[in-house]
């Protein structure tokens, strides 16, 4: 693989990486026929972002040598980010940017032109791996919002920065509605101070969502997506807006966003809170049920995995029912808190993890988020948003 | 209990975005006075005058609507207890914004509700509320939260230029934690800081005094005498730290060896904060 940016889309690569570098802490990338692509996945797997780089936004793109595989490899997200640590200087000194990636040696080169005749030659070492892909579809998701980026941007300016989760929805007269979300705790003696940003349906090129909807994700990866702009000043034609996509319950589906420009394609995915999640503590304690399978074959093994492994089962269920859900009805939630029966096929997994008290270590942000489904992408050349095989049984029968 | 009042326009909501930065820096748990004629911010706890202590008064004529009902109408005044850090957060949202407006209400607990309201010039509105989380304060502790009431002091005098005073603190704080501040009735100030290896001492003169009251005070005092108070550095640059710009009217006002008592008036805001010494 080789590919040469020059000019202002090198500013631009270096934001990519720095909303990527906010996200997770391995960078997956992958030569591909319609362009470079950069993903990343959290440590918790609730959040993946996945950057498409078109091949016009080089000036040279060549995905593999003829007659080779395409390569795809995984790098420290670290060592990555400190070739475009200075955006100020990547803007104001470096010329253009060679990418390459060589079977042989097993070193990603990315050399940087910069003015004056210097430069910077950095042999990073990577790791071959399997394609980081997260199940998602935007096209299947009923609600969807479309913003200019800076909408999103002065709207998360109010929440106080150590803020966990903010749920975002549609209220009367169609207004969004950001709020601030607690989880609600029976005898804190410190109330937290509630944040509520509403701004009106006029902000929005497009508002495709009933009132009462709602979803709940995490704030500070909602913070990179929402603060991640191509700008005016990067010399990048066409509008960016942020789409934001997502399904409704019964069957909580993560929230898509989309940053559309003409050369780049960003898409984050965030795990979202369920509604009933709140309630599940009046329904008592719970016990574990059957224990439940790992999921085969991940792209990246984690030894301590999945915060709860009930969780997986629950979204293997819904990834066999994904065909059905265009044509279901959406129930209408109201924002403010009201019990709801729980209807999915896998509807224990979701009150179980209320009745454990204790996070796993090591796994932030707090294990009530679902973790995305991840599949393997076995195939070499495959479209990245290829449905991938569901690869563990499921246990949960229905009902 | 009824509370509800209105800011409109840049240079009330300025005044109150300062006001309440000011008072989150050097309290943590605020007390909330409202009165018919004026709205009060006052350091929490009953410690009487063992620790700092902050009182800043917001007359009605900042708000462009009060309408308050306190707990009863012999006592017509409200006491609320609140995070200075969520009223300070709150109003920072205001910046460019149109209208700020205040109102007790009960939502799952007893709140002071804050709605921000930015109106861009294309005409959208967009709005931000918070919910401050408050804890009604019961009669008996109302006393505990008023200023001190003092007898007259020893020494009344107009401070420095802010900036002037707030540049030498800052740099006596590297130096030492206590500092010593000395004072006349002819108009002389002096500053100082010792230890084993340095003392720094900076004078002011010609600061002029304020009228005393007629109240209590001897007739024969030596204006040459200096009065004098030792007391925390750091609190003393947290406060000249909370005003960017230079106030009105800047008085101290000092007890010998006792207390230190600084005094702020602007417009319609007047903030007072007691050092005691060391």
């Amino acid at each position: 693989m080789k590919c040469l940016v020059t000019g202002g889309n090198v500013k631009v690569l270096g934001k990519a990486v720095h909303s990527l570098s906010r996200i997770g802490d391995e960078l997956y990338l992958e030569p591909l026929e319609d362009g470079l692509s950069l993903r990343t996945v959290n440590s918790s797997r609730s959040a993946y972002a996945c950057f498409l780089f078109a091949p016009l936004f080089f000036q040279q793109y060549q995905a593999a040598t003829p007659g080779q595989d395409l390569l795809r490899c995984k790098i420290l997200m670290k060592s990555f980010l400190s070739v475009f640590r200075s955006l100020a200087m990547l803007e104001k000194t470096v010329e253009k940017c060679c990418i390459s990636l060589n079977g042989q040696s097993s070193r990603l080169v990315v050399q940087l032109h910069c003015k004056f005749g210097v430069r910077k030659t950095h042999n990073l070492s990577f790791q071959d791996c399997e394609s980081l892909q997260a199940v998602f579809d935007p096209a299947s998701c009923p609600h969807m919002l479309r913003t200019p980026a800076r909408v999103l941007g002065e709207a998360v300016l109010p929440f106080p920065p150590a803020l966990a989760e903010v749920t975002l929805g549609v209220g009367r007269g169609h207004r969004v509605i950001l709020r601030s979300y607690h989880e609600e705790e029976a005898d804190s003696t410190v109330k937290a101070m509630v944040t509520e940003v509403c701004l009106g349906e006029e902000d929005f090129q497009q508002l495709q969502a009933q009132e009462g909807v709602a979803i709940t994700f995490c704030l500070k990866e909602f913070r990179v997506i929402s603060s991640f702009r191509t700008g005016k000043g990067s010399g990048m034609p066409g509008a960016e807006w942020d789409d934001l996509a997502w399904g409704s319950r019964p069957l909580p589906r993560p929230a898509i966003f989309t940053i559309k420009d003409s050369l780049l394609d960003g898409h984050f995915v965030l795990a979202t809170l369920s509604e009933t999640d709140s309630y599940s503590q009046d329904l008592g304690s719970l016990e574990r049920h059957r224990p439940v399978p790992q999921l085969q074959a991940h792209s990246t093994p984690h030894p301590d995995d999945f915060a709860s492994d009930d969780i997986d089962s629950y979204m293997i269920a819904m990834e066999t029912t994904i065909g059905n859900e265009g044509s279901r009805v959406l129930p209408s939630i109201s924002l403010s808190p009201g019990p709801q029966p729980p209807q999915s096929p896998g509807p224990h997994s979701e009150e179980e993890d209320e009745a454990e008290p204790s996070t796993v270590p090591g796994t932030p942000p707090p294990k009530k988020f679902r973790s995305l489904f991840f599949g393997s992408i076995l195939a070499p050349v495959g479209s990245p948003q290829g449905p991938s095989p569901v690869l563990a049984e499921d246990s949960e029968g229905e009902g | 209990m009824k509370f509800r009042a209105k800011i409109i326009g840049k240079g009330s909501l300025d005044l109150f975005i300062q006001v309440s930065s000011t008072v989150a820096r050097l309290v943590k748990v605020c007390v909330l006075r409202v009165c018919p004629d004026r709205m009060c911010f006052g350091s929490a706890g009953s410690g009487g005058l063992q620790e700092a202590r902050l009182w800043c008064e917001v007359q009605q004529r900042a708000f462009q609507q009060f309408r308050m009902e306190g707990v009863s109408e012999e006592l017509n005044e409200i006491h609320l207890e609140l995070m200075a850090e969520h009223l300070s957060r709150a109003a920072r949202s205001a910046v460019g914004a149109s209208s700020l407006k205040l109102q007790l209400t009960h939502k799952r607990c007893p709140c002071l509700t804050v709605v921000v309201e930015l109106a861009s010039p294309l005409g959208r509105v967009r709005s931000v509320m918070h919910d401050l989380p408050v804890r009604v304060l019961p009669r008996r502790v109302w006393r505990d939260c008023l200023p001190p009431s003092l007898s007259a002091s020893d020494v009344s005098i107009y401070l420095p230029r802010w900036r002037t005073l707030r540049s030498i603190v800052e740099r006596m704080v590297n130096v030492g934690d206590h500092v010593l501040l000395e004072a006349n009735l002819s108009g002389k100030m002096t500053l100082s800081i010792e230890t084993e290896v340095v003392s720094i001492k900076s004078y002011f003169k010609n600061l002029g005094n304020p009228p005393k009251s007629a109240v209590g005070v001897p007739q024969n005092r030596d204006l040459e005498s200096m009065v004098q108070v030792r007391v925390d550095n750091r609190k003393l640059l947290q406060f000249l730290e909370g005003q960017q710009i230079n106030p009105p009217t800047a008085l101290c006002n000092i007890w010998d060896n006792a207390l230190l008592h600084l005094v702020l008036v602007q417009e319609d805001v007047s903030l007072q904060y007691f050092i005691p010494a060391l």
